[in-house]
């Protein structure tokens, strides 16, 4: 099925994709159907600078364990360090 | 059945007069007269699994035409870009649907060897779109694979701009042929039943079929989604429902 559920939020940072780094802007997370990962659903996240054009776009396409273990490696990662450096 | 087609990329008149891309398939099989199709492409966009459909239509004797629907977003980029960029700019709008068909069924029947008739078939959100186009334009035959939010509203929180569209079933102009999945949940077949029952009330003709074993994007060739059965038999029921409607 198509769940069209999607989030959507601003972020500050940069991403490489296919003509190298960029400011990413905006992040869109989903969970619906890959492109290319072989699973008929997954968690989908879109890195994207929209002001760049459409191809600024670094994306991922994660079974929903690996996107879980991947937030709690996000999370486990900033609270590994001094809480001055990520405030 | 032909080998011998050609397409091409070509550019066509769409909503509000905005020149798009478009996918052109045609047999050479030397026909003075055939049907035409114009293919609405799923979700993830103007790809080449939908460019494939188009040529599989030119080869068993229909000219095809899949309008890019994300070309104004993302001219240029990948069809994957391309689908990402729509989503998050929520969808296409219905409108401007109906005038990229509308522009594509138009180019069709300029084709010198058209015979004037016209189908549109559409998968995942194209199966909505196909329904949608058929209730606003004068076509001959309609194919809904597999489209949600005809009858239901979209589910809490997604972006996609679309609201149900069943009313204006009273406005189809043409039989509507729907192939489903009886695992999918959008549509679900409570949704599709419900379709049925209201083409039913307007007498409007029309025929469903709903796979067993079979969720959403079964005739995806290229995806785990992929239900051979259920795909062939989905074939067989399309060449059978436009031999009926849109032959010369």
């Amino acid at each position: 099925m198509c769940t069209y559920n999607t989030e959507m939020i601003e972020i500050n940072g940069s991403g490489k994709g296919a003509s190298g780094w960029f400011s990413l802007t905006d992040a869109t997370v989903y969970f619906d159907h890959p492109v290319h990962a072989m699973a008929e659903h997954t968690l989908n996240i879109d890195f994207r600078n929209p002001g760049q054009g459409p191809s600024a776009r670094v994306a991922v396409e994660l079974t929903a364990e690996s996107a879980r273990a991947l937030a709690a490696a996000i999370e486990a990662a900033l609270a590994s360090v001094p809480a001055a450096l990520v405030s | 059945m032909t080998e011998a087609l050609t397409a091409q990329t070509i550019r066509i008149t769409g909503f509000g007069g905005d020149e798009i891309e478009a996918y052109l398939a045609i047999p050479d099989d030397g026909a003075a007269a055939r049907g035409s199709v114009v293919v609405i492409h799923h979700m993830p966009g103007y790809d080449w699994p939908s460019k494939e459909i188009v040529r599989r239509f030119a080869a068993n004797g229909y000219a095809a035409l899949m309008p890019n629907l994300y070309f104004r977003e993302a001219p240029g980029a990948s069809p994957d870009d391309a689908a990402a960029t729509a989503r998050a700019n929520g969808g296409v709008p219905d409108g401007r649907l109906v005038g990229d068909v509308g522009g594509a069924a138009d180019y069709l029947r300029a084709l010198q060897n058209s015979n004037g008739k016209v189908g549109v078939i559409g998968y995942c959100s194209g199966g909505r779109q196909s329904f949608l186009a058929a209730c606003s334009l004068p076509l001959d035959a309609a194919v809904d694979c597999y489209g949600a939010c005809i009858v239901y509203p979209p589910p809490e929180g997604m972006p996609l701009k679309v609201s149900p569209i069943v009313d204006l079933a009273t406005d189809l102009s043409c039989p509507l042929l729907g192939l489903f999945g009886e695992d999918d949940k959008y549509p679900s077949p409570a949704e599709t039943a419900e379709l049925s029952k209201a083409l039913d009330e307007y007498g409007k003709p029309h025929e469903f079929h709903t796979y067993a074993d079979a969720g959403h994007a079964f005739f995806s060739v290229n995806r785990p989604a992929y239900r051979p059965e259920a795909a062939n038999d989905g074939w067989q029921k399309i060449w059978d429902f436009y031999g009926r409607y849109l032959a010369s």
